[in-house]
């Protein structure tokens, strides 16, 4: 099988029509030395067999195990209704949309987009997404160095590690200055550490919250220091979260970012996601990636486009602001259908959800002799716990009952040894927990 | 067309949650609670399907409307692969199952999936190992610079500058500078392939690589590239291979044997899979013997027993550029679009996007200037300048394909070619499509002389007409 529709007698007709007598002569500008054998790959195959191949795989994969695990990506409810609607192929078979009049599907759907995360996130201005929430970050890092011209940037030890190592792995041709600040005994950014660093040499402080631990916080102390300086505050956030927490906006945040993956976005072994920038008016012209905006046609009618283009790579080349030209223009259509169908009351609902299962959770494992919380600070949805024994061989145990119970941090953490981080989302009900709860209290 | 917002009653509601089925321990104290209302649409359920269903009819797309948008390979999306795509045993995955331990036990299919396809894509290109994180074509490139950097760095090589042909798409000099490059910009000659004298000029020693595609955005193939690479590497400069076009030349060579060192292949573009409005793409990123160990990491490996494993054990890699192990369902996709064409059917694609497009160029050189008189392989580029001259250009010919239901061509790019449409029609259309498509364009050329208003004031009979893009930026309203 391979898609394509014209039969050997069209070709025939169409090489007769360019006056040639073979596909091969089409080819004659590449040198002999330079043409391949033939593939070294097998013959296609059916649909019946290839179902049947990918039906065997998903059997090698353990998909239906209850997870407490999160570490920045949630196991939450989908609706149907969402999977029916981005299922359309209007939505996924078209591309950017470069020619407003005939994408004004895509177009407004993207603006709907950016308007929720503005909703959601308090801020002024958001964009048509990014790749993923790391790369989210790294976007807006580079934007705050644009911004101020300063070289120095400073990480708190509560963003999510992978995006810490991200963060690493983008900047090592760039001569950056990159010094991490440590969380405090309760879990949060460590204030007195931060405040000796801050200074007019210093372009970002990137931050998180709820941070990695999942320790929620109040950033308003910091941005009101930073700014002082004329230092951009970044923070990442979880975006079902802010159903309940206090929003960037509120604490003076210049520039938030984040993983779009719990708004209606299945795990999917990492990818696709989604990240999300928004940020202050003032910078939105050194904010990278697509933006749609609102404009008439000749007759006034109401119609959106792609917009501030000169910001862009296909325009400014070496000068852009990134070198992005695509972004998740499908996921963004899932978290914006996803917000839509949960709406006002869901997304708090949601939010509230998350919060008490958790904390239900949480004060239920802190019965079990020996087992202690790892900091103080108040959480959302997810927590660090210390337990008697090597949190990697309880995790274990657990998923032979059907169990992910968190994530163990003392593979990556010097000073965690036996921690474990924990997450509960509205999908685990109370009788999940009590055997979850149950079944660690065994194992320990 | 309102949105959602404007849509809104006060105590509508779609999904309905679960009351809560624990107590509530304790109230996060009111300092850290959010202080302004949240302020979402809140509709009933058919409203928003109705609403949703109606902004897709407002797109053209490539199941309803021939899509030859050049460079940007709008083939057809098998179905089957979106099926695949949908299977729980693959979207119930959490990312981190790996990591923990014997982890990788728990993800064995999606790690097989992974690792074959890798070692498909190491057949199809003759890389030697690839890495799927990469999120997106220019993300691709953006690794690819990382690997250049960490090579030139472990050699203690002093290298500032990458050099790359003005027809190359933005995202190539975008992607070198913030990597840290200048950019160092080689004309093209009056072929439409780089000057091979200015490339010369500009190679010496600061040169850390060359970006080039092949074929090229004119898609023309530079039949010199094998003779570039052997220069570049005089100066111990690595090649890089933009894969956006490599519809063109799949089963028919491969980027090694051009001496490419790193190459990026567009899995949206030649293997098929949807491009979603704008993403989700993916841009798996392959590199030569020598430069492997820089590859990201984790890489999937298979055991001796014939598990499969992810393996962080390499101290030059340049590290994460994915969260994880990149879109996975998007390769997933591209790898049963694969499987199911084999190689006979992966050599049909090249073949057939050629004739393709040899067979619109063909209809389409009387009526409009062709600027380099030579045979192309999976796309074109044509130029408007002959009807700029009575004042029509290029954009009004793309708004006036609407009329006839064709997705335009992309236009005014590339930018070296005066009023350029650039068509690529891809091996999944039918010779009647074609036929119909290249009529358009002829009927389109005879109205510039007969009746050029009908082309000036196109579209006509959509919904919307012409947008005004000046007014956008001036009166920026970027939210509802």
């Amino acid at each position: 099988m391979n898609y394509i529709p014209n039969t050997d007698e069209d070709r025939k007709i169409m090489l007769k029509e360019l006056g040639l007598s073979s596909i091969d002569e089409l080819f004659k500008i590449i040198p002999h030395s330079l043409r391949c054998k033939d593939l070294d790959i097998a013959q296609g195959k059916s649909e019946i067999e290839l179902r049947k191949y990918f039906k065997n795989l998903t059997k090698k994969n353990s998909s239906e195990l209850a997870y407490f695990m999160g570490g920045g990506f949630y196991d939450h409810f989908i609706p149907a209704t969402l999977d029916e609607i981005v299922g359309r192929a209007e939505f996924y078979t078209p591309y950017t949309p470069y020619q407003p009049e005939i994408s004004q599907g895509t177009l407004q759907a993207m603006f709907e987009f950016q308007t929720s995360i503005c909703k959601l996130t308090g801020m002024e201005v958001a964009n048509a997404s990014l790749y993923d929430g790391g790369t989210a970050l790294y976007e807006a890092m580079t934007m705050a160095i644009r911004i101020t011209g300063r070289k120095k940037v400073i990480v708190c030890a509560g963003v999510n590690l992978i995006y810490k190592t991200m963060l690493k792995s983008y900047t090592k041709n760039l001569f950056l200055n990159m010094l991490e600040i440590p969380v405090s005994e309760e879990g949060i950014t460590s204030r007195a550490n931060l405040k000796k660093e801050l200074n007019e040499e210093v372009a970002c402080v990137i931050l998180q919250n709820p941070n990695f631990f999942g320790c929620v916080d109040d950033f308003s102390d910091i941005t009101e220091l930073a700014h002082k300086y004329g230092i951009i505050v970044i923070s990442s956030v979880y975006p079902i979260s802010l159903g309940m927490l206090k929003t960037p906006a509120e604490m003076n945040i210049d520039i938030v970012t984040g993983e779009g993956q719990s708004l209606g976005i299945p795990l999917s072994f990492g990818g696709p996601y989604l990240g999300f920038m928004a940020t202050i008016m003032k910078y939105v012209r050194k904010m990278p990636g697509r933006i749609v905006g609102e404009t008439n046609d000749k007759n006034g009618k109401k119609g959106y486009v792609l917009t501030l283009q000169a910001r862009e790579q296909h325009i400014r080349r070496e000068n852009a602001t990134s070198n992005i030209c695509s972004n998740e223009a499908w996921c963004a259509l899932r978290a914006l259908v996803y917000m839509s169908l949960l709406g006002k009351e869901g997304i708090k609902e949601v939010a509230n959800l998350c919060y008490q299962k958790a904390n239900y959770l949480l004060d239920r494992l802190l019965q079990i002799p020996n087992v202690e919380r790892k900091f103080s600070a108040p959480i959302f949805n997810e927590f660090v716990l210390k337990l008697p024994k090597k949190s990697s061989e309880v995790i274990n145990d657990l998923i032979e009952k059907g169990f992910v119970c968190g994530f163990p941090l003392e593979r990556y953490f010097k000073d965690m040894d036996h921690c474990i981080l924990i997450a509960v989302t509205e999908k685990r009900t109370k009788e999940d927990i009590g055997m979850l709860a149950e079944a660690l209290e065994a194992a320990l | 067309m309102k949105t959602i917002f404007e849509k809104s009653i006060k105590g509508r509601r779609a999904v309905r949650l679960p009351k809560s089925d624990v107590p509530l321990i304790r109230e996060i104290h009111d300092k850290y609670k959010r202080k302004k209302e949240l302020e979402m649409a809140e509709v009933a359920e058919i409203d928003l399907v109705r609403h949703y269903v109606q902004l897709s009819k407002k797109n053209f797309c490539v199941d309803a409307n021939f899509y030859p948008l050049g460079s940007c390979t709008m083939k057809y999306n098998p179905k089957f692969a979106e099926e695949i795509a949908k299977y729980e045993g693959f979207t119930n995955l959490h990312p981190l199952l790996p990591q923990l331990r014997y982890g990788g036990m728990l993800t064995q299919g999606a790690l097989e999936v992974m690792y074959n396809f890798e070692m498909l894509l190491t057949k199809i290109t003759g890389m030697a190992e690839f890495s799927l994180q990469p999120m997106a074509g220019a993300h691709g490139e953006l690794t690819g610079i990382l690997v250049v950097a960490a090579y030139h760095r472990e050699k203690g090589n002093k290298k500032t500058k990458i050099l790359i042909p003005d027809s190359a798409h933005g995202t190539n000099p975008a992607s070198a500078s913030i990597a840290g490059y200048k950019v160092v910009s080689i004309p093209s000659d009056k072929n439409g392939i780089m000057d091979m004298e200015k490339f010369k000029a500009a190679l010496d020693d600061e040169v850390a690589g060359c970006m080039l595609t092949s074929p090229n955005t004119l898609g023309i193939f530079n039949p010199h590239v094998k003779e570039i690479s052997d220069l570049v590497h005089q100066v111990d400069g690595l090649m890089y291979y933009d894969g956006a076009n490599f519809n063109a030349l799949i089963g028919k060579c491969m980027p090694a044997d051009l001496g490419f060192d790193i190459i990026h292949l567009n899995l949206h573009k030649t293997f098929a899979t949807p491009h979603g409005g704008g993403g989700p793409g993916a841009g798996a990123t392959g590199v030569c013997q020598k430069l492997r160990k820089f590859l990201p990491i984790p890489r999937v490996v298979e055991r001796k027993d014939g598990t499969f494993a992810l393996d962080y054990d390499h101290i030059n890699s340049i590290g994460y550029i994915a969260p994880f192990y990149g879109n996975f369902l998007v390769v997933l996709r591209a790898y049963s679009y694969i499987l199911t064409l084999g190689k006979e059917g992966l050599k049909a694609v090249a073949e057939n996007a050629v004739l393709n497009a040899n067979y619109v160029l063909n209809k389409l050189k009387k009526y409009y200037d062709i600027p380099h008189p030579v045979s192309c392989l999976h796309e074109f580029v044509i130029s408007a300048k002959k009807q700029a001259q009575k004042g029509i250009h290029a954009l009004d010919i793309a708004k006036r394909l609407m009329d006839f239901n064709f997705h335009p061509p992309t236009v005014y790019f590339p930018l070296i070619v005066e009023e350029s449409i650039m068509i690529e029609p891809t091996e999944t259309e039918s010779k009647e499509t074609l036929d119909e498509f290249a009529q358009a364009m002829i009927t389109i050329a005879k109205e510039v002389d007969g009746n050029p208003s009908m082309i000036k004031e196109a579209p006509h009979g959509l919904e919307i007409s012409r947008l005004d893009e000046v007014k956008a930026v001036k009166e920026l309203k970027l939210r509802g």
